[in-house]
């Protein structure tokens, strides 16, 4: 694993990240703009639901990325279990809180466009309940690094439970084909193609493309804060190391 | 006026559109300052115990330059 290692180096990554970080802003800003320009005011309303599925334009990227920011949090877990990879374990846990939002987003606009769509907020149904676990479990595995004292306890406990809640992923993926639910079918990503109009499809791209780049300036943000954490505790040590090997003056 | 009134009626379903989009921008705006802010907060924590740090070992040196 050359190429992992090559990024294992904290300092490294932050003066890689570092560079990256302005571009990816000035992308994320460029997406969102786009993206509502053209979803509020330059798309046209659906023939069956009107202008409510411009809802879509936030509750599309938001619940994809929930998920999709789970599968990237459990890579880095089992990376960390295996390989024991210094930044793997940084990742994951800077992860979390984005992914919990994503997934709260999706919850709450979900919930607001199925009020005037299907006539109710919430259902019982696999793919919503699916999605309310996987926020359980985003909080918990948040709620676990902060239950331990020991960091490197903490990192393993909250990998192990970030793996185990991995079941959840095709689960929610392929809630809506294995059980009858309320939730329609994917419409984009088919294999015949997605079933829905350019004219819809284009400022979903864009908010799609904005939420990436926002998912991927927190991430940096949030890992160089770890990094900085884990060197503030590191000089805390040393420094209560020292004060120990000094004798104290009678 | 009136294109305006219309913009923001969206069709009818302006109660569920824009709290869609409102809530989306302030839990990811939130979540955007909340870490931004904490990044610079532990920075000058840590430019703080580093300082500290550094003044330690100098007066260290210079006591033990004195002894010598």
């Amino acid at each position: 694993m050359p190429t992992m290692h090559r990024f294992a180096n904290p300092a490294r990554f932050v003066r890689i990240s570092s560079a990256l970080l302005p571009w990816l802003t000035v992308a994320m800003v460029g997406f969102f703009g786009a993206g509502l320009y053209f979803g509020l005011f330059n798309s046209p309303p659906d023939y069956q639901q009107g202008d409510s599925v411009r809802i879509m334009y936030v509750h599309v990227p938001a619940a994809t990325l929930a998920s999709g920011v789970y599968v990237v949090m459990a890579v880095a877990s089992a990376v960390a279990l295996i390989w024991r990879h210094p930044l793997a374990d940084v990742a994951a846990k800077s992860s979390a809180p984005i992914g919990a939002v994503f997934t709260l987003i999706a919850l709450v606009t979900g919930a607001l466009w199925g009020q005037p769509t299907w006539g109710t907020w919430w259902v019982w149904d696999a793919r919503l309940t699916s999605v309310l676990i996987m926020l359980f479990l985003y909080l918990g595995y948040m709620g676990l690094w902060q239950a331990f004292d020991d960091e490197r306890r903490a990192a393993r406990a909250a990998a192990i439970l970030a793996l185990v809640g991995a079941v959840n992923l095709p689960i929610i993926r392929f809630s809506v084909d294995w059980w009858n639910t309320l939730h329609q079918p994917a419409s984009i990503i088919r294999a015949d193609g997605p079933t829905i109009h350019p004219d819809l499809l284009m400022p979903l791209g864009l908010m799609w493309g904005g939420f990436l780049c926002f998912f991927a300036v927190v991430l940096i943000v949030r890992m160089h804060r770890e990094i900085v954490l884990r060197r503030i505790q590191a000089l805390q040590t040393l420094q209560f190391e020292t004060a120990a090997a000094v004798p104290q003056e009678a | 006026m009136d294109t305006i009134r219309t913009f923001f009626d969206m069709g009818g379903y302006a109660a569920f559109v824009w709290p869609a989009f409102v809530v989306t921008a302030v839990l990811m705006g939130g979540l955007f300052a909340w870490s931004r802010h904490a990044l610079r907060a532990d920075r000058r924590t840590l430019d703080l115990l580093q300082q500290a740090r550094r003044d330690m070992r100098s007066r260290a040196r210079g006591t033990a330059e004195g002894e010598a």
